[in-house]
């Protein structure tokens, strides 16, 4: 399959090993990708908080460029997937904010292309068992927590992504894959999102409370699909309740045997190296 | 002249905030209730008492996350994330300004880093944040580890047809 590539501000920055590891296991998986040509930022937190139609138009711009390609749109972060999601459901909605909104981006929003996220493609599109064919090196050992966070999933009738309470689809990639995802009850609880430059503190609160519950259900990693939810369990927990974080598919491309991880694993900041040669996984 | 519940909800531009029956699972579920001066039920109690000052001048509507959790499990439907963005734009729009000061400084600085090259880099990103707010040392140490790990790059590709998104800011400016 096909489809238009999003990759986003946090993709060629602090979650460069995210984009690494989602064009491998793209390739991997026979879903070609073509990046969205000339796109630009979604506009994140900061846009929705102080300016509506600003929220709307910025990704507005993004999904008019991706259409002219007329393939679906995928969209790793979990943070520009609900902006989309967000500006789709408000341009369908409401004919005027439609005709405004083209104005001020200077082109046609037709709303013929699907928004996706690459868990939802992997569940559904490749199907676990053409990925569990693809397995050469099981994640024996492996007991992660899958953490889906806010923006993939809330608010539900926008992001038409999973179960909203108990989601499941990451679990079972992971369980594929040879791991043995453990069941918890903070799978979709907030991370504190971009508080973490500004309130840092509370951000730490937040964080340690979620990493605390991982390791009460007997996880020795945790597993996301979103560079904010990355950087913030990454970095801002506790010293005494940290564990390693990882973005969902640099697991497959580890399960898979693809190259990538050693490196992409340097780039964390909890090092998630001894456990991973603790288990013989690298 | 409208009363401040009028207001909000005309800016809601959906349920309307009478819908509240008070059942507070908004706040049972909210993440960042432990932080906040009101919590969101009481923030829609105090609109409905037309205590606009105090509401616009409150910590909680610059402390919610937008995760969305209230709206989620509100049984009326009362979109309380949309209600809080309403707020800050207003607090914004009326000269209140935002009592969490840096929370706002960290939008302006992100925005004005999206006018400046469509995309967001972080590493400048962070220099303006730092500069406006004044908190120039906290993170530098990651900051540094980050730059050695080749996570921060002062060049990422920009958008080329950076007019249209210029634009986008010009015409959705408040007057």
């Amino acid at each position: 399959m096909k489809v238009a590539y999003y990759p986003g501000c946090s993709l060629h920055g602090t979650a460069k090993e995210y984009d690494q590891s989602v064009r491998a296991v793209s390739r991997a998986l026979g879903i070609e990708l073509k990046e969205v040509d000339d796109w630009s930022c979604c506009g994140a937190t900061s846009a929705h908080s102080t300016n509506f139609k600003l929220s709307i138009a910025l990704p507005a711009r993004n999904l008019v460029a991706a259409e002219k390609d007329a393939l679906d749109v995928m969209v790793p972060c979990a943070a520009c997937f609900n902006r989309f999601k967000t500006a789709e459901h408000h341009l369908k909605a409401d004919k005027q904010l439609k005709g405004e909104v083209e104005e001020i981006i200077g082109g046609k929003y037709h709303g013929g292309i699907a928004i996706r996220n690459p868990l939802d493609i992997i569940f559904k599109d490749i199907g676990l068992d053409a990925l569990e064919g693809k397995v050469i090196k099981p994640l024996k050992g492996l007991k992660p927590v899958s953490y889906y966070g806010c923006l993939l999933l809330r608010p539900p009738e926008i992001c038409e992504f999973d179960d909203y309470e108990n989601p499941v689809i990451l679990d079972k990639i992971l369980n594929t894959l040879g791991a043995d995802a453990r069941l918890w009850s903070y799978k979709t609880d907030c991370c504190g999102g971009s508080l973490t430059i500004s309130r840092t503190d509370i951000v730490t609160k937040m964080v340690s409370k979620i990493m605390t519950m991982a390791r009460e259900a007997g996880a020795n990693c945790v597993v996301t699909a979103c560079p904010v939810c990355m950087a913030n369990l990454d970095m801002r927990a506790g010293d005494n309740v940290r564990l390693p974080v990882f973005y969902f598919t640099e697991l497959i491309a580890l399960a898979l045997g693809l190259q990538g991880p050693d490196t992409w694993f340097k780039l964390h900041n909890v090092d998630p190296r001894p456990l991973m040669k603790s288990l013989a996984l690298i | 002249m409208q009363t401040f519940l009028e207001q909000v909800n005309e800016k809601i531009d959906g349920v309307p905030l009478q819908r509240c029956y008070h059942c507070r699972k908004c706040t049972a579920g909210c993440p960042l209730a432990f932080a906040m001066e009101y919590n969101p039920n009481k923030v829609i109690r105090m609109i409905q008492m037309d205590r606009k000052k105090e509401v616009l001048n409150s910590s909680t509507i610059w402390l919610c996350a937008s995760c969305e959790t209230c709206i989620t499990r509100c049984p009326n439907e009362v979109d309380i994330a949309r209600m809080m963005d309403v707020l800050r734009q207003m607090a914004i729009e009326s000269g209140v300004g935002a009592k969490e000061k840096n929370i706002l400084k960290f939008h302006e600085s992100f925005l004005s880093n999206i006018k400046m090259f469509g995309r967001i880099n972080e590493p400048t990103m962070m220099v303006q944040y730092k500069l406006k707010s004044g908190d120039l040392f906290s993170d530098m140490g990651m900051g540094i580890d980050m730059f050695l790990k080749g996570k921060l790059s002062l060049s990422s590709p920009k958008t080329k047809d950076l007019g249209s998104v210029k634009k986008i800011f010009e015409k959705t400016k408040r007057a």
